[in-house]
């Protein structure tokens, strides 16, 4: 089953003939060569596979991409804008908030959706927000460092 | 150009130094000044030494090199990988301090089977501890070199001379200078590291021990980084491998039908091993869902619940690893005698990545790109495969994505080669969830009896240890007890295997760090118990049954750090310590719990841990190195346990096995100590193994519940609660 679906992606259109029951991870990873978006374990248990869809963070290896259909999706490549590396991506570079990298996407892009809708975070706030991330070279110390940084450099604001 | 000949000097006895010709050479190395030098951690522990051959017949007695390139860039060769410790970053440090070079002119090439000599893997908290000593010696040797090269071109005597930022200067006349790229211009020089010259003492660091960021940040947060799923390739397929129901399973029936008729699915069956290939990686697992097989099980006699009988009745005789004095001669001197057995469980490494490779065949050549800590291994497997010379096989390394020792091998690679071979197209294969679970070395169920006694002044005068299954390392007491036996029983071979005598259910492995996990927990409980026991407090009876002062310091300083009064255990503050001196790193981990009386659950809210690695060559990859080790040793103390039966693995996701999350993250505050005088030590692995046992004490001072089983579920604490009570 071959379906048309066309939706915005890291802010440019596309148009996909692809079977709309295919899961958003492959489709990104695959068909649109996107590859900063991981599989950690494919049943959304880890976030490594986390997008954002119409601005919402999104486990997408349990998306079907029919779903994405005149959305919005933003994935890690497509956070900095004019050159320029969005906060949250600059916090986590200061802070070492990586070791081997694997979960790093998802777990930006969720910061990302979270600051957006809350800018003003407290320390269990993003605890809270993080708590589907898996990491297993254990960096929670650091991202939640990083998150508490980018919020405040971000002073409430959301850059676009 | 002449054709003269370029010598690899050889360390192994052979007078006869190897002799490229000039075009070979520059083939291999390009112009410049290259220095060749070896590590001791050449081969795998526990496997028989036998000669490694790096590419093109080059000998291999060495196992890394370095090049000064004649623009003055500075170039590392080196077998070992980036799994997210941090090598990329700090071996260029160790380089630039002793050749007297920027870090940032010193590029690393890591892994690559055609570019870097032979390398056993990455593992064991080796790349500083072990590789760093000879990298050294190999950068003072090139800044040797450099300055004999400089002498003679400026004519100035070697004793006015001075290396620094890239240049030789003379100390008297500092605007004489030449730099290495116009010292190496030109220049076709390869020279064996003797070692000799003598290396930077820590006062004299510039680079080493002071913060260095990252070199992998960047591509790991803007998502170019690279692992072995992200490489594509034209013609790419995408194999799914059927897993079967549990190890030993036999195939019975099989039907491929539906499988087949997925447009652009091929299903391959080659031997036991059954896949189906797709341009799409999603599609070839749908498809393989489509496959309908049954399969004749193995007895189901095992399970999680009955194993430590099973491995305490299949324990095999022991060797003393550690012995001292007399235990018959210490018992008759105790007060008190303290028995205890201790059992950990099997756990997962569950990297974050699973198991992947991607390999290309060109006719009798291949191209191998994989997730792994031993990508000579990879390349060795992958050329017995497919029957054609290892120099055939290029393993080029992409980031890891984790690895704790659970990569070592490359069976996946393995498949992808198979599977290349038979489809004629580069295959990737990517292990599912699932699959990581099922094929996963895990680190094996173990099993400590301690039997130990102390002293009406509160001396241990006796110690009688016996380590099941786990291995030796972390096994040796350092307390001063005068009378003292460990007894090793049922090694495993730390390549794979099911142990000695096959006693587990399932292949064990490397686990970051191997059986000190075990052996830590243990340990540091029982001395725990004997303090409480003896109504001591736990920090001043370890105090006093201690003689080595760098131990002894150590646990002051996290003491200091941690504010920890004394008190008899247990004082209801929930307040736990716990010792290691792991491959000459030292360390001291504090930590404060609260304990859930009515669930049962655990939550730790600070953890201190005091470390002295000799020197942290670069502070800022230690301290997340500890603050990683804390994070993950929570899971194999809380939660982490593999379930199965017989030789089925029951844990298929992160469902139902629990890994640490954020809402778990304690306060953790580190210090680092530094050792100028003892050798450096690595730091991967050291502060994972003091978590079982500081929870553990935390939780009977919490809650005078004693675990002596990891992990330390809801369920079991509130069992030991209810025992306690």
């Amino acid at each position: 089953m071959t379906d048309i679906i066309q939706f915005r992606l890291n802010d440019k259109s596309v148009r996909l003939e692809v079977d709309g029951e295919r899961m958003l991870l492959w489709v990104l990873r695959t068909d649109l060569g996107l590859t900063g978006t991981k599989y950690g374990c494919g049943e959304g248990y880890c976030g490594s596979c986390t997008v954002l869809v119409n601005g919402e963070p999104t486990p997408s290896c349990g998306y079907p991409v029919k779903n994405v259909a005149g959305k919005s999706v933003v994935t890690i490549e497509g956070l900095a804008k004019d050159g320029r590396l969005h906060p949250v991506q600059d916090a986590f570079i200061k802070h070492e908030a990586m070791q081997c990298g694997f979960c790093t996407s998802g777990m930006i892009v969720e910061a990302v959706g979270f600051l957006q809708k809350n800018p003003r975070p407290s320390r269990a706030d993003i605890l809270k927000g993080m708590e589907d991330h898996l990491c297993r070279c254990g960096t929670h110390n650091r991202v939640v460092r990083a998150i508490e940084e980018a919020a405040s450099g971000m002073k409430g604001a959301v850059p676009k | 150009m002449s054709d003269e000949k370029y010598s690899v000097p050889r360390t192994d006895g052979n007078d006869d130094p190897m002799t490229l010709d000039r075009r070979e050479f520059l083939k291999l190395f390009g112009g410049g000044i290259v220095i060749f030098f070896s590590a001791g951690d050449m081969i795998f522990p526990q496997e028989p030494t036998r000669l490694q051959t790096g590419r093109g017949g080059l000998p291999s007695d060495f196992n890394a090199f370095l090049k000064i390139g004649e623009n003055g860039r500075v170039t590392l060769f080196t077998g070992k990988i980036e799994q997210g410790q941090g090598a990329m970053t700090v071996l260029p440090l160790m380089l630039a301090e002793e050749l007297e070079v920027r870090p940032e002119t010193v590029d690393i090439i890591l892994g690559d089977t055609d570019l870097c000599p032979y390398d056993g893997g990455t593992f064991g908290s080796l790349t500083v501890r072990s590789f760093g000593p000879p990298l050294r010696a190999a950068a003072a040797e090139a800044r040797v070199v450099l300055m004999e090269l400089a002498s003679e071109k400026l004519n100035v005597p070697l004793d006015r001379l001075e290396a620094r930022d890239g240049a030789v200067f003379d100390k008297s006349r500092p605007q004489t200078k030449v730099t290495y790229a116009d010292l190496a211009q030109g220049k076709a020089i390869a020279r064996q590291a003797k070692q000799k010259p003598a290396l930077k003492k820590p006062a004299e660091f510039k680079v080493m021990g002071k913060p260095a960021a990252r070199r992998d940040a960047l591509d790991k947060a803007t998502g170019k980084a690279q692992y072995a799923g992200d490489i594509r390739l034209p013609g790419l397929l995408y194999g799914k491998v059927l897993r079967p129901p549990a190890h030993g399973a036999k195939l019975k029936t099989l039907d491929t039908s539906a499988a087949e008729k997925v447009p652009g699915a091929r299903v391959v069956q080659d031997g036991d091993l059954i896949a189906v290939v797709h341009e799409q990686p999603d599609v070839a697992e749908a498809a393989l869902a489509m496959i309908k097989v049954e399969y004749d099980l193995p007895p189901a006699d095992l399970d999680d619940k009955n194993i430590y009988d099973h491995l305490i009745k299949a324990a095999p005789a022991g060797r003393a690893a550690a012995q001292g004095g007399n235990i018959e001669e210490g018992a008759k001197l105790a007060a008190l005698t303290v028995e205890k057995q201790y059992l950990n469980a099997y756990v997962s490494h569950a990297a974050m990545e699973t198991h992947t490779a991607v390999v290309k065949i060109d006719g009798d050549k291949a191209t191998v790109w994989s997730s792994t800590q031993g990508p000579f291994r990879a390349r060795d497997s992958v050329a017995q495969t497919l029957k054609i010379p290892t120099q055939n096989v290029h393993v080029i390394m992409p980031f890891v994505g984790g690895g704790f020792g659970g990569k070592t091998a490359s069976p996946q690679a393995v498949q992808a080669a198979r599977l290349a071979k038979i489809t004629g197209r580069p295959v990737q294969v990517a292990w599912t969830r699932a699959d990581e679970f099922f094929y996963d070395t895990f680190r094996p169920a173990a099993i400590v009896n301690i039997k130990s006694g102390i002293s009406s002044e509160g001396r241990i005068v006796f110690w009688d240890y016996e380590v099941l299954w786990a291995g030796e390392r972390s096994s040796q007491q350092f307390y001063n007890i005068p009378h003292h036996r460990t007894v090793v029983r049922g090694e495993w071979g730390g390549g794979g295997g099911a142990g000695q005598g096959g006693g587990h259910p399932f292949e064990v492995g490397p686990w970051r760090a191997p059986a000190s996990n075990t052996n830590t927990f243990a340990r540091e409980c029982h001395i725990d118990i004997m303090a409480a026991q003896a109504g001591i407090d736990p920090v001043e009876f370890r105090l006093a049954n201690l003689s080595d002062e760098r131990m002894k310091r150590i646990l002051r300083a996290a003491a200091d750090k941690f504010g920890w009064t004394p008190a008899k255990a247990p004082s209801r503050r929930g307040v736990g310590v716990a010792c290691a001196d792991y491959l000459g790193t030292y360390l001291t981990t504090m930590a404060e719990v609260a304990v859930d009386r009515s669930t049962g659950r655990v939550q730790v809210k600070r953890v201190v841990c005091a470390q002295d690695m000799g020197v942290a060559v670069n502070p800022d990859g230690a301290m997340l190195q500890i603050e990683g080790c804390i994070m993950m040793g929570l899971g194999y103390a809380l939660t982490e346990e593999v379930h199965f039966k017989g030789r089925q693995v029951l844990d298929l996701n992160f469902d139902t096995y629990e890994l640490p999350r954020f809402s778990w993250l304690p306060k953790i505050e580190t210090v680092l100590l530094d050792s100028p005088e003892v050798p450096i030590a690595g730091g991967g692995e050291p502060p994972i193994i003091t978590m079982g046992a500081v929870i553990a004490n935390a939780v009977h001072d919490a809650s005078g519940a004693r675990l002596l089983r990891l992990p330390m579920t809801p369920e079991r604490v509130k069992a030991a609660l209810g025992s306690s009570s």
